[in-house]
């Protein structure tokens, strides 16, 4: 009747995880108490969670990778706590059947659920704004693309608590994740929750690639674009050619897992080979899915808090769509040590350092905008000029190990998780926190608190530097990954210097909170009266923070590159529109919300072979999809009167804030 | 009245990149064909697997002793001549004429349910002869190929009856036309995977 | 507070530091002060890291394959921190000249392009690649894993099985056979033929050189030498289940006598490799210590390697 499910999947044994039960348990109770209690429920439903506006769907997206950031470095700090205590005989506190989980949630969280929405989130906020439309291509697939990715998320963390969770790290390789070898549900529930979220990402992927493509502004050409948007469209081009190979690949190990196939099994001819190689032409794709909108805030950022154009706007477009193509010429360099022979080996070795080159262009560039500038040091500048300095060294040691006789002894240490950490924090999350404090005003109409946004960047910085340069010389030294203990007690020193840098970061974590809740306390002061709070260079700036539901009451007419900013200099910087027509914008949709509830039946009912429950979100997904298909009532009328208010408002803000600074008529 | 407004009302002379945002049909198309190009990837990562295991058939059976030529030719012919009948429905469409849009998507519904029908067969035949796709990674390699194109196939002509229902109930509006162009980009890019699929497997396997 | 910076002279130091940092201030404001001292923390903190990563692991290398790849480290490094280290000078330069605060600072509003400028940032990555691409090609094919050493001796082979989860080493030369250990002569080349039972290994002795997977079903091949006699930690670099932590062993370098030595002794001690102590070597179990084998009745390697021995382990046994 349940399939696999049993009272034993619930892991009353383990106090760690039925505390951490007891305390969401609490919170999310709390919660939903709260909502109900100011009656708030409508409102989340109708502004938030049916939403299409791509504008709260950003906001949904980055509130999901700060959420599971927590979860994702509580793995950490576990990892971190273990092996500053197992050392010698020591054998810590997590045996191995523990600590196996926590590093396979630890890296398949951060990658797939808060690295990625927080890129996606961030794309899909700015990414409108900047070319100066009303919505991506499809917004009702956007909302669609969230709650796939939320439900990713919810069975994730349901492993937690109700069975288990992969025991294989975070990409799972055959033989170990076969059935033979992991004959519980972890390795289900990774692959079932990464199929669901996967597609919600490929989704966004076809709907960001078509809106930068066919929707834009009139007069922005592609030389005009905003290079964040340059940088999306790499991306997005780079989600829409890998993600698929991801959704074919866990497919496949699927099958041998349930169907008795034999793709990557030890017998009847499987090759486990074969899955490193697929598993690798979508992994390293999704580094630079991941690096590249980083990339373009750093950009957007470098430039505005300079006070001067990009250095060389052309040539980091051509950076850009090289890395994008030389992305899927690389991937062999994940496992040199497989023994694919040397031709083989130089091959993927020279193409890893050609991409290095465009990289090394972008670094380039940035630093001849900081040159001749005039630079403000707010917090999105310190976050660029620690990921300058804390990049190079992660792409140098990259680089390092792309010489194969290099890789041979250092492939799979303590050294390469230094150089990805080194990469992926100083480059994705430093990039994500920069983006995030750069537009924040822009979502909700005020600014982050600046004190405590420096205090946040510094706890990252000097973390992370404290818990991987250590990490560094440990792969030096010979230590390896995913060890649950060491011999080697004089390893343990470095061990606990590298604990406390997760500790400093966490303090940064938990300060990002106390700093949204402090800035919500401070918005009347850290008010955005002119929605212009950075004296910005792009399109976004030139509408007032939040922007309405329709973006831009007339598409501006984009002549150049750094559109804002000209028309700033024009004297023109927004035009009153000459007539106030009735806006129509895509209604609202529960579809999104639905599919999600069908998709997690469907999800866990997979996971424990509960056929019954499987069919029911089958036909739970399939019916809502084929309900949406009648329905016509697609678009929702702003009245003109409404559009009008609403600009002579801002308007008048504005006014009134002009005189108020004393500026020129 | 500025440049790119001009443009848009004239429709000539300024750069398609400069025109603004493209209209719903232009944009709605443009979408459903990065989709497949995603699908077609899907396909390649299948396909690669397919080449890499083609060999390794564990002591079992063979490409070559399995797959039963004119069999699959007939296969391929049924297929084929669906995407004709569709070009035909996908023209009434345009005209929003509605008997020959229901004789020519039956006539695709038909075939391609033909074709499925013989795949099947081809399917049950090999299980029953022991060459199931858990028996070696040649034909999990095989099964998993060929039988994604097959529930692809089977996904269209269901979605082929919804946009059959559609037109009934809804009409010919902007939409229901919106869906019937991605149903026939949907249906022909099918033809051309297994014209892959036919190349590479079945001819492949000679 | 004034009695703490009484007792630790730089307790003022940090103070005024936590200050700064605390009040957001820009790090243009005295700047050389604070700088100088980070600087020197760093600096000790970096070098300390780099001594202690010298004393053993691939830095520490007693072998030819080690050495090699020790000099690529080395070079590859210095010829990449050329670069690296001017451009985080000239970052922090720039970042600190250009502040709007400093008026001296010559502000270039519409400066966005420069050819020559554009050749050279083109050029340095460009040139570096140029050079470490040379490097990876040669590289890869001197030190590809399969390809034999050069010397006068002729190889020693064995043959290595990875269990779940220890590391069995058979000399078929020899007729004998380890577990969790082995011994070489040194100045010999060794030749490793590898292979797995259940699931992906990788052979790594950090002071020898390169590593190499091992995987059920295949065979894959190593060259290494050691030049010097020792005893040299092994360990499994590819995650493998429950025991991985478990897959230490030791490789113990002697001289050619002392090798020759070793074998007789083996040989004399007893105990057989047979195919049941092979089923029973197989099922899981976690570390279990150091075995000899004084001989080899029945060669696993090539039923190993041929993917005719599979092992399944349920994950109450491997628990």
């Amino acid at each position: 009747m349940f399939g696999r499910l049993s009272w034993a999947a619930i892991p009353f044994d383990q106090p760690i995880v039925m505390g951490t039960g007891a305390v969401l348990g609490l919170v999310l109770l709390t919660v939903f108490l709260l909502v109900t209690r100011k009656g708030a429920w409508p409102y989340l439903w109708r502004e938030w969670i049916t939403s299409v506006d791509h504008k709260r769907i950003g906001v949904m997206y980055m509130i999901l990778g700060l959420v599971m950031l927590v979860r994702g470095f509580s793995d950490a700090i576990m990892m971190r706590t273990q092996l500053a205590l197992a050392a010698g005989h020591a054998q810590g506190y997590l045996p191995p059947e523990h600590y196996n989980q926590i590093f396979s949630a630890h890296g398949t969280i951060m990658i797939f659920f808060v690295a990625m929405p927080f890129v996606v989130g961030l794309m899909n906020f700015a990414v409108p704004l900047q070319l100066g439309v009303r919505d991506v291509a499809f917004p009702k697939l956007n909302s669609v693309s969230f709650w796939l990715t939320a439900s990713g998320v919810l069975l994730v963390n349901l492993s937690l608590f109700v069975g288990e969770f992969a025991r294989t790290g975070w990409l799972a390789y055959p033989p170990l994740s076969e059935l033979a070898y992991s004959p519980g549900v972890g390795v289900d529930y990774y692959l079932w929750s990464l199929q669901l979220s996967g597609m919600g990402t490929l989704l966004a992927g076809i709907n960001l690639t078509t809106t930068i493509l066919k929707l834009r502004a009139p007069g922005m050409g592609y030389s005009r674009m905003p290079i964040f948007c340059w940088t999306a469209l790499a991306s997005n081009l780079l989600i829409v050619a890998a993600f698929p190979v991801l959704t074919a690949t866990f497919a496949m190990l699927l099958l041998d897992r349930y169907c008795d196939f034999h793709f990557f099994t030890n017998e009847l001819g499987g090759n486990p080979m074969m899955y490193i190689n697929l598993i690798w032409i979508w992994g390293h794709p999704e580094v630079y899915i991941l690096i590249l909108p980083a990339f373009g805030v750093f950009s957007e950022v470098v430039a505005t808090f300079s006070g001067k154009p990009l250095f060389g706007y052309r040539s980091m477009v051509l950076a850009t769509m090289a890395i994008c193509v030389l992305s899927f010429m690389v991937w062999l360099h994940h496992f040199f040590t497989m023994g694919a022979g040397a031709d083989v080996n130089g091959f993927f070795g020279i193409m890893t350092m050609i991409i290095a080159v465009p990289t090394g262009v972008k670094i380039f560039n940035w630093m001849f905008t900081l040159y001749g500038g005039r630079i403000q040091y707010t917090v999105p500048i310190y976050w660029t000029i620690g990921f300058i300095v804390t990049f190079v060294i992660g792409g140098m040691t990259g680089v390092l190990m792309a010489i194969p006789p290099a890789d041979f002894v250092l492939h799979n240490s303590l050294f390469l998780i230094a150089h990805f950490h080194n990469v992926a924090i100083g480059g994705v999350v430093f990039g994500a926190m920069a983006g995030y404090t750069y537009w924040f005003p822009k979502a909700f109409g005020f600014k982050l608190n600046e004190r405590l946004g420096k205090a946040i960047f510094w706890c990252w910085f000097i973390g992370f530097y404290l818990a991987f340069m250590p990490l560094y010389a440990l792969g030096l030294m010979g230590a390896t990954r995913r060890m649950q203990h060491y011999p080697d007690t004089h390893w343990q020193p470095m061990m606990l210097v590298a604990l406390a840098g997760a500790v400093v970061i966490l303090l940064g974590i938990v300060l990002t909170a106390v700093q949204l809740a402090v800035s919500v306390r401070q918005r009347r002061i850290h008010h955005d009266r002119t929605g212009d709070p950075w004296n910005g260079r792009t399109l976004e700036w030139s509408m007032p923070s939040p922007p309405p539901a329709w973006n831009f009451t007339e598409m501006p007419n984009v002549e150049r590159t750094d559109a804002y900013w000209h028309m700033k200099k024009l004297g023109t910087p927004r035009a009153p529109p000459g007539s106030f027509a009735d806006m129509k914008l895509p209604r609202n949709s529960p579809i999104g919300v639905f599919l999600a509830f069908f998709t997690v039946i469907l999800g866990f009912a997979l996971i424990w072979r509960i056929d019954w429950l499987a069919g029911v979100g089958l036909v739970g997904a399939v019916a809502v999809v084929l309900r949406e298909a009648w329905n016509t009532d697609l678009e929702v009328r702003v009245p003109g009167e409404e559009v009008a208010a609403f600009e002579h408002a801002h308007a008048a803000g504005l006014e009134g804030n002009r005189v108020a600074s004393g500026g020129p008529a | 009245m500025s440049a790119a407004e001009q443009a848009l009302s004239t429709g000539s002379g300024m750069p398609l990149a400069l025109r603004g945002p493209a209209p719903v049909r232009v944009v709605a198309g443009f979408g459903f064909w990065l989709f497949l190009l995603s699908d077609i990837i899907l396909f390649a990562a299948l396909f690669a697997t397919y080449s890499v295991l083609s060999g390794s058939t564990a002591g079992g059976p063979t490409a070559a002793e399995l797959f039963d030529q004119k069999h699959v030719f007939l296969e391929t012919m049924c297929l084929l001549a669906s995407s004709v009948t569709c070009g035909f429905g996908s023209l009434a469409v345009q005209r929003a004429d509605a008997r020959p849009l229901y004789f020519w998507m039956g006539a695709t519904f038909a075939l391609g349910a033909c074709f499925l029908r013989m795949e099947s067969q081809e399917f049950a035949a090999m299980v029953a002869a022991g060459a199931g796709p858990s028996h070696s990674a040649f034909l999990s390699a095989f099964f998993t190929l060929v039988g994604t194109h097959g529930l692809h196939v089977s996904l269209g002509l269901a979605w082929l009856l919804i946009m059959l229902l559609q037109v009934k109930t809804l009409g010919f509006q902007p939409m229901v036309s919106r869906r019937f162009f991605s149903f026939g980009l949907f249906w022909h890019a099918l033809d051309i995977v297994w014209i892959g699929v036919f190349t590479i497997v079945y001819l492949g396997a000679t | 507070m004034a009695v703490s910076t009484q007792r630790h002279p730089r307790a003022h130091v940090a103070v005024q530091t936590r200050d700064r940092i605390c009040s957001g201030a820009s790090l243009s404001n005295d700047p050389r002060a604070s700088r100088r001292k980070w600087t020197h923390v760093t600096g000790i903190l970096c070098g300390s890291l780099l001594l202690a990563s010298c004393r053993e692991g691939p830095l520490d290398p007693y072998g030819p394959i080690g050495q090699a790849e020790r000099i690529i480290l080395y070079d590859a490094t210095t010829i990449m921190l050329a670069v690296v280290i001017p451009v985080i000078i000239l970052t922090l330069g720039f970042a600190w000249w250009f502040r709007s605060g400093n008026r001296r600072a010559t502000y270039r509003a519409e400066w966005e392009y420069s050819g020559r400028i554009e050749l050279i940032i083109w050029a340095i990555p460009a040139l570096v690649i140029l050079f470490l691409g040379g490097i990876a090609w040669i590289g890869s094919h001197e030190l590809d894993p399969p390809r034999a050493l050069t010397s006068t001796a002729s190889p020693l082979e064995v043959e290595v099985v990875s269990l779940d989860w220890r590391w069995l080493f058979i000399y078929p030369g020899e007729g004998i056979a380890t577990v969790n250990y082995l011994v070489i002569p040194t100045d010999v080349p060794v030749h490793f033929r590898l292979t797995s039972t259940s699931v992906m290994n990788s052979f790594f002795i950090p002071q020898l050189g390169s590593q190499i997977y091992t995987m059920p079903g295949m065979t894959t091949q190593l060259n290494l030498q050691a030049d010097k006699a020792g005893s040299y930690p092994g360990l499994s670099a590819q995650f493998s289940g429950p025991g991985f932590s478990d897959m230490r062993f030791t490789l113990r370098a002697e001289s050619g006598a002392g090798f020759a030595a070793w074998i007789a002794q083996t040989r004399e001690r007893g105990g057989v490799l047979s195919s049941p102590t092979f089923t029973e070597l197989a099922r899981p179990t976690r570390g279990g210590g150091e075995l000899t084998y004084g001989s080899v009745a029945e060669d696993p390697f090539e039923s190993v390697a041929g993917g005719h021995t599979k092992t399944h382990w349920s994950l109450k046994e491997a628990l």
